[in-house]
């Protein structure tokens, strides 16, 4: 039998450009594929339940331990400028704006980037390689809903819940360290930290903490499900779902104080 | 669905003018191939010839860019996505490297298409059925361990179980003998015969191990340079005067 002429590849601008439109559109249908997924029952309850185990109570340690130092460390060093104009009473308020309008979020999600993030780049870009994506998608048994789906419902539904616990962290810490200098009490600490707190601010902070949840595990699932060239990419794909999602992370963060500040 | 004219059997695959390309490198350059029910095909040749290109394409796993799949009756390329979904628990994939999801137990392995697939069957089904495949494939004490506690040859062999587990047609098996010692080698080979004959199947078995070949397969098909190049029984593939049939042949039995 004779060997057929290569056919000629087709590109409808040139290869490049055709490209980046092809990845577009592919990060696009796997961000767009959540949202349908969504409407579609039934979920995999205990699947999502061990990963907010996996996501949530992993993560706590090193949470707890990031959220109290800050909490420590910025009281620490707000003082002297403070003392300066004799304003120290003002400590518990200015921890309280910062923790909850700026420092909790961004600093549970850039923590939960790091751990989150590579372990599931790194769980799933390995899945990738050794065929057992391909392995669940040609037994049908859907390896979307199983593997994307219950990780990010499980860290949109987690994200919040780390947040307000660094917040409370970190408020811990701030307090140990007014109190042994202030001698202030607990209670006057809450109340003046709370002060110029709102509702609104709370809102915000648990909304940025939804979509930085959702940004994290749907960039590593995507590095995850997209991973090549062996464990040489599985590295590569756990790096980059870190460095991607904490590129989003400032983005979202910029674009959502500057929303919630037309709503002030 | 079609009926081959000299077998007078049914075709349950049937491709033509197959091309797929990646990038530069065109793998498929014109593959015509038909598969009857209940018939093993052996696809062979060298690496890089596109012949596990070929089996993604059956299942759905990659898009051809030219040319027809119609597998049970359904054209491939113009199914949605759950009727590819459909077609696919009545195609078996068995992968080179065993594909187990190492998180889970054999068990689970097993267990975890089909509680995906039959959300109806209840977990005394479920647990008959897992049984019985893993029984077809003498695997049954190994239950309960882990892919990284067995060896290659037990890996395939669970691999094939966890397709069979969802009683398909077609079985594709991508290298089942690659890395294997010549005793599990023989195995896995009489353990494709068995499937053929217990489950009904028809099979296509990729592979460039000739043993293997001639031990599974009804009918060969030789690839080389992404086209089929010669087929028909072993003696009729390799009784021919082409010098790489020939060097193949010749690799594999010295």
């Amino acid at each position: 039998m004779e060997i057929t002429t290569p056919r000629k590849e087709k590109y409808y601008l040139s290869k490049r450009v055709d490209n980046f439109f092809i990845s577009i559109t592919k990060i696009f249908r796997f961000v767009l594929n959540y949202f349908i997924e969504l409407f579609r029952p039934p979920y995999e309850i205990p699947e999502i339940i061990k990963q907010c185990y996996r996501i949530g109570c992993d993560s706590l340690p090193l949470i707890s331990l990031t959220g109290f130092i800050i909490g420590v460390v910025f009281t620490k060093q707000s003082r002297p400028s403070l003392s300066d104009f004799g304003a120290q009473s003002w400590l518990p308020s200015l921890i309280g704006i910062a923790v909850f309008r700026a420092l909790a979020a961004l600093v549970t999600a850039l923590i939960c980037a790091g751990k989150v993030g590579s372990s599931i780049g790194a769980e799933l870009g390995a899945m990738n390689v050794t065929e057992q994506i391909e392995a669940m998608d040609v037994s049908a048994s859907k390896p979307y809903k199983y593997l994307v789906f219950t990780r990010v419902t499980a860290c949109v539904f987690m994200m919040p819940l780390l947040m307000l616990y660094t917040s409370f962290v970190a408020l811990m810490g701030a307090y140990i360290n007014v109190n042994v200098n202030e001698h202030t009490s607990l209670p006057t600490f809450i109340a003046n930290a709370f002060d110029k707190i709102s509702f609104l601010d709370l809102k915000a902070s648990v909304i940025k903490a939804i979509v930085f949840g959702f940004t994290i595990a749907m960039v590593a699932c995507y590095k995850g499900f997209n991973t090549t060239r062996g464990t040489e990419g599985v590295g590569k794909a756990a790096n980059a779902a870190v460095v991607t999602s904490m590129y989003l992370i400032f983005i979202e963060e910029l674009m959502i104080v500057q929303i919630i500040g037309w709503f002030r | 669905m079609q009926t081959n004219d000299t077998t007078g059997k049914e075709i349950v695959i049937n491709i033509k003018g197959l091309y797929k390309s990646f990038g530069d490198n065109h793998v498929l350059r014109g593959v015509d191939l038909e598969v009857d029910r209940g018939e093993n095909v052996v696809v062979l040749g060298r690496s890089g010839t596109g012949k596990s290109v070929l089996i993604k394409i059956i299942c759905g796993l990659l898009t051809q860019d030219e040319g027809s799949v119609i597998v049970l009756g359904e054209d491939v390329k113009n199914l949605n996505h759950r009727r590819l979904e459909q077609l696919r628990l009545k195609v078996g994939f068995s992968f080179q490297l065993s594909a187990l999801y190492d998180s889970m137990t054999v068990k689970e392995n097993i267990a975890f298409p089909l509680m995906r697939n039959f959300k109806h069957l209840s977990k005394k089904e479920v647990n008959d059925r897992v049984d019985e495949v893993l029984n077809s494939v003498s695997l049954l004490k190994s239950k309960n361990q882990y892919p990284a506690e067995l060896s290659g040859g037990q890996k395939k062999r669970i691999g094939i179980a966890r397709t069979l587990v969802l009683r398909p047609e077609i079985m594709l098996y991508d290298e089942p003998t690659a890395g294997l010692d010549p005793i599990s080698s023989i195995e896995i080979n009489s353990l494709i015969r068995d499937i053929k004959e217990q489950f009904s199947v028809s099979s296509i078995i990729i592979t460039h191990d000739l043993v293997c070949a001639k031990t599974t397969g009804d009918r060969l098909v030789m690839m080389f340079d992404g086209v089929v190049q010669k087929q028909g029984t072993f003696e009729e593939v390799f009784n021919s005067d082409d010098e790489r049939i020939k060097s193949f042949y010749d690799y594999n039995f010295i």
